[in-house]
């Protein structure tokens, strides 16, 4: 038996536990479809993983296509399946996405910021098979602000999780944590209590697309970390089994990397608005992975043939430390995109390890947060908010010199 | 956890479904945002958790369909371990 942990905006997907294809064996299904319905959202956040150029990317797929993308990789054996974004309610035939879903079989998830969810899209979504509804709470410090002083968002999030309930879903709310809104933590969980939830998912912001260019001013103290996790440990102490805490840690904070998508290729299959299809949804910023577009290629193809989703699977590609350590069928040298973001090279292992020869990298980058947080207290600067009319290439290396 | 009881009926958790999963070859339990792949025997007791039939049902039906007797101890082991984990209610 395995589980899979949390997916939700701002964390990396599923990670962990799923057997992944042993090298050389055909890989198994696409177990987890992941579709990024549009990239149009109302919020901003500071750290979205939509990729930074998205400006530039294409149209978005039609409602034909996407009830193409979902027979085919149902016939393949998908079954989880997440409709995020940007913001899904952005697309008005997402009901029509869902009704299509259900009958396939899929278990449907809704990543939503829940702005658009009326109570008749609800109601909708409802009677169209829609299981679950994560509710995120994105925003940067301004959405946090608001939220912890009880104004507008909150009012409005309040109401969207009172439907949540109305219409018996489980409460699921995701809160990104980074530097600025990580010392709340005790009253974010306290408002979660209020509204009725059932899980939380403290998940601390990953570096990518947005994030990444914001990492120097997100990357909490490792103290912070510290007095959170000990706030989080006695919130449920209290609360029992009544309320499920998820604490995502950043990994910059630990040695050994996330089992990122259990190894790319193997269980993970990411579809962008405009129908590019990635094995982990930051993986558009790699470098020469020529990935493969749902338009013009079937499922099948993609999954199993396309050079893109065959690049990482095995160990075949990794290099030392990675390609003779013991621990290469635990982690599978962990994030590939992090590895490029911060070494230049997808190839390398990710320097989380500290048995990567760039893992000072990292450690410099947590040294760099703690002196910054001591010097500021606090204070929000230099953030570059998610902007439709600003497309930002991806830089590599340390952004630290031009933040 | 106190001692599950003959009469009592198990019923999938709130949110969850069970379903047999071809590609995978095995029933799967889907949940928010995770699955998980069950195993024969995991998947022979769950599918028979509809909140109709009891726990007393249950039993006597697989010791039926595998031909095996003194099953009960294994079974409530595995929906007291089910329950702690929220997958399955009691329905009195
Ligand atoms: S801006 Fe925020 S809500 Fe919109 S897609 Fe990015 S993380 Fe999600
Ligand atoms: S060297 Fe590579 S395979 Fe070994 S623990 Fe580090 S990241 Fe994992």
């Amino acid at each position: 038996m395995s589980d899979l942990p949390p997916v939700g905006h701002g964390l990396a997907a599923p990670s962990a536990a799923f057997a992944a294809a042993a090298p050389g064996r055909t890989p198994g299904p696409p177990l987890w479809l992941l579709l990024e319905l549009t990239y149009r959202c109302p919020l901003h956040c500071v750290f979205c993983y939509n990729p930074t150029e998205f400006a530039n990317t294409g149209a978005e797929l039609s409602t034909d296509d996407w009830l193409r993308v979902l027979r085919e990789a149902r016939a393949l054996g998908a079954v989880q399946l997440g409709l995020s974004g940007g913001e899904p309610l952005a697309r008005d035939d997402l009901e029509s996405i869902v009704a299509e879903a259900r009958a396939l079989g899929f278990y449907i998830n809704l990543i939503t910021s829940g702005i658009g969810l009326s109570e008749a899209r609800i109601g909708a979504l409802k009677r169209a098979g829609l299981d679950h509804i994560q509710l995120s709470f994105q925003d940067s410090s301004r959405e946090m602000n608001d939220f912890l002083s009880s104004t507008r968002t909150f009012e409005l999030k309040a109401q969207v999780a009172a439907l949540i309930r109305q219409y018996d879903y489980p409460m699921v709310l995701n809160v990104v944590l980074h530097r600025h809104n990580i010392d709340h933590v005790g009253e974010i969980l306290a408002m979660a209590e209020r509204m009725g939830a059932q899980y939380v998912e403290l998940a601390n912001t990953q570096y990518y697309g947005w994030a990444w260019l914001n990492r120097e001013q997100l990357l909490p103290s490792r103290a912070q970390l510290e007095r959170a996790e000990e706030v989080t440990r006695a919130f449920r102490a209290r609360v029992g089994n009544r309320m499920q805490v998820y604490f995502v840690v950043p990994d910059y904070f630990e040695v050994r990397p996330k089992a990122c998508m259990s190894g790319l290729g193997s269980v993970f299959l990411a579809v962008a608005p405009d129908g590019t299809a990635m094995p982990c949804h930051a993986a558009r910023m790699l470098p020469g992975l020529a990935l493969p577009n749902v338009r013009t290629s079937p499922v099948r193809e993609i999954w199993y043939e396309s050079t893109a989703f065959n690049r990482f699977r095995g160990q075949g590609w990794m290099k030392e430390p990675c390609a003779s350590c013991p621990e290469r069928d635990t982690d599978f040298g962990g994030c590939r995109c992090q590895a490029y973001l911060l070494t230049g090279d997808a190839d390398n292992a990710d320097p989380v390890c500290d048995l990567s020869p760039h893992h000072h990298l990292v450690s410099e980058a947590v040294a760099r947060a703690e002196r910054a947080v001591a010097a500021s207290a606090g204070q929000v600067q230099k953030l570059k908010f998610r902007d439709h009319r600003i497309s930002i290439p991806v830089v590599t290396g340390d952004p630290v010199a031009g933040a | 956890m106190s001692a599950i009881e003959a009469a009592s009926k198990p019923v999938l958790g709130h949110g969850l479904r069970l379903q047999w999963e071809p590609a995978q070859d095995a029933h799967v339990l889907l949940f928010p945002e995770g699955m998980v792949k069950l195993n024969g025997s995991a998947g022979a007791i769950m599918s028979r958790c509809d909140g109709v039939r009891s726990l007393g049902d249950i039993v006597a039906d697989l010791e039926l369909a595998y031909g095996a007797t003194g099953l009960g101890p294994d079974v409530e082991a595995f929906v007291a371990l089910a329950i702690g984990k929220r997958w399955l209610e009691l329905r009195a």
